[in-house]
């Protein structure tokens, strides 16, 4: 059922996004690769047949986090405030 | 510090590492997680529930329970992010009462200070956000067909959760980010104009009542909390359909308390609390 090339290749996608957003400096891009991130986890759920719970990282993970992350560097600007 | 930090992080990695050895492999069945309670579920749950998904009987009837509190879980979410980021009318910086008005034919925009009130012909004017971008005609007209589809889907998620993946949780998140996509594509005062503050506000409370208004049902009518099988008096086709239906309103409460909340957490987020405009 598990075809172990592409188990290997969105567990490679799930380091490189996971790493990738927290060395980027840009947040929006951070944010991006997070969803990103996400899916690639909801591909790997799927993988391992809990439907359900891939069903719930799409639409949690990879839909409405990340535009709650988008809203948040949205008002977050280049230098601080303080 | 960092050197340190990653030393730790790896380390603790590693321990983790060794310790997964220990797991039964993935599918195995004499593993503890299928020796138990499992197969029980798996062999039961139709002839107990009716309901072909287990994951779903499991979810909302036997782990009611669990639900029930994940439900209040993200309740709570919501009115951190209410008591956190709301910002009250009378307290609003006198910078968001500035307006903006753009004229339609012209292009010219206007600055209106102070909250004054001005009449304007309002077919002729907009009011547009403080950092506005023109409206891209394709994803304007892409997402306002989109969305009654969207909402359809997340109707049809809660509703068919009993046969095939989903549920009011699922459901729930599709409704509320369709109702965000209106607020993404568009602006959030048409967003709030189809579901307002106190709408959004209200659903997340009125999803958590109904999941433990059930329950509180069941224990009236002589059976534990949130046993579905006392909905049989009050509902048609016998104990075992009444465990299904019962799962399904359940499942309604969800999907009422997640969509509340999700809109809700996003216009204060969006809007910093200020509810006039945001992304």
């Amino acid at each position: 059922m598990m075809i172990w090339q592409l188990d290997l290749l969105i567990l490679m996608l799930v380091v490189i996004c996971g790493i990738g957003a927290l060395m980027i400096r840009d947040l929006l891009g951070a944010a991006i690769l997070f969803g990103a991130y996400s899916f690639m986890m909801c591909l790997l759920w799927a993988i391992m047949g809990a439907v359900d719970v891939a069903f719930t990282e799409a639409s949690v993970g990879a839909g409405v986090s990340t535009v709650f992350f988008i809203a948040a560097v949205y008002h977050t600007t280049r230098r601080t405030k303080d | 510090m960092k050197i340190l930090g990653l030393i730790i992080v790896v380390l603790v990695g590693a321990v983790l590492e060794y310790a997964t050895i220990d797991f039964p492999p993935l599918g195995d069945p004499a593993s503890p997680a299928s020796t138990h309670v499992s197969p029980r579920y798996i062999e039961k749950s139709i002839e107990e529930t009716a309901v072909p998904n287990v994951v779903t009987s499991v979810l909302a009837d036997y782990r009611g329970f669990d639900t029930m509190f994940e439900t209040t879980v993200i309740f709570s979410a919501g009115v951190a992010c209410f008591l956190l980021l709301r910002v009250p009318p009378s307290r609003r910086p006198q910078r968001a009462s500035e307006r903006q008005y753009r004229h339609r034919l012209t292009g010219l925009t206007f600055r209106i200070k102070g909250g004054a009130e001005v009449s304007l012909p309002l077919h002729e004017f907009e009011r547009v956000d403080s950092i506005w971008t023109p409206y891209d005609f394709i994803i304007e007209k892409v997402c306002r067909y989109l969305i009654p589809f969207i909402q359809l889907f997340g109707l049809y998620v809660i509703a068919h959760g009993h046969h095939s993946p989903g549920g009011g949780f699922q459901g729930g998140v599709i409704l509320g980010a369709s109702i965000i996509l209106l607020s993404v594509s568009h602006n959030l005062r048409i967003a709030l104009k189809r579901m307002g503050e106190r709408t959004s506000a209200l659903f997340s409370p009125v999803g958590v009542f109904i999941y433990a208004g059930t329950g509180a049902l069941c224990l009236i009518l002589g059976y534990n909390f949130l046993d579905y099988q006392a909905l049989a008096a009050l509902l048609p086709g016998g104990p075992i359909m009444a465990r299904s239906h019962g799962i399904f309103i359940v499942e309604v409460g969800v999907g009422m308390a997640v969509m509340g909340t999700m809109v809700w957490i996003f216009k204060n987020l969006a809007s910093l609390g200020r509810y006039d405009e945001g992304l």
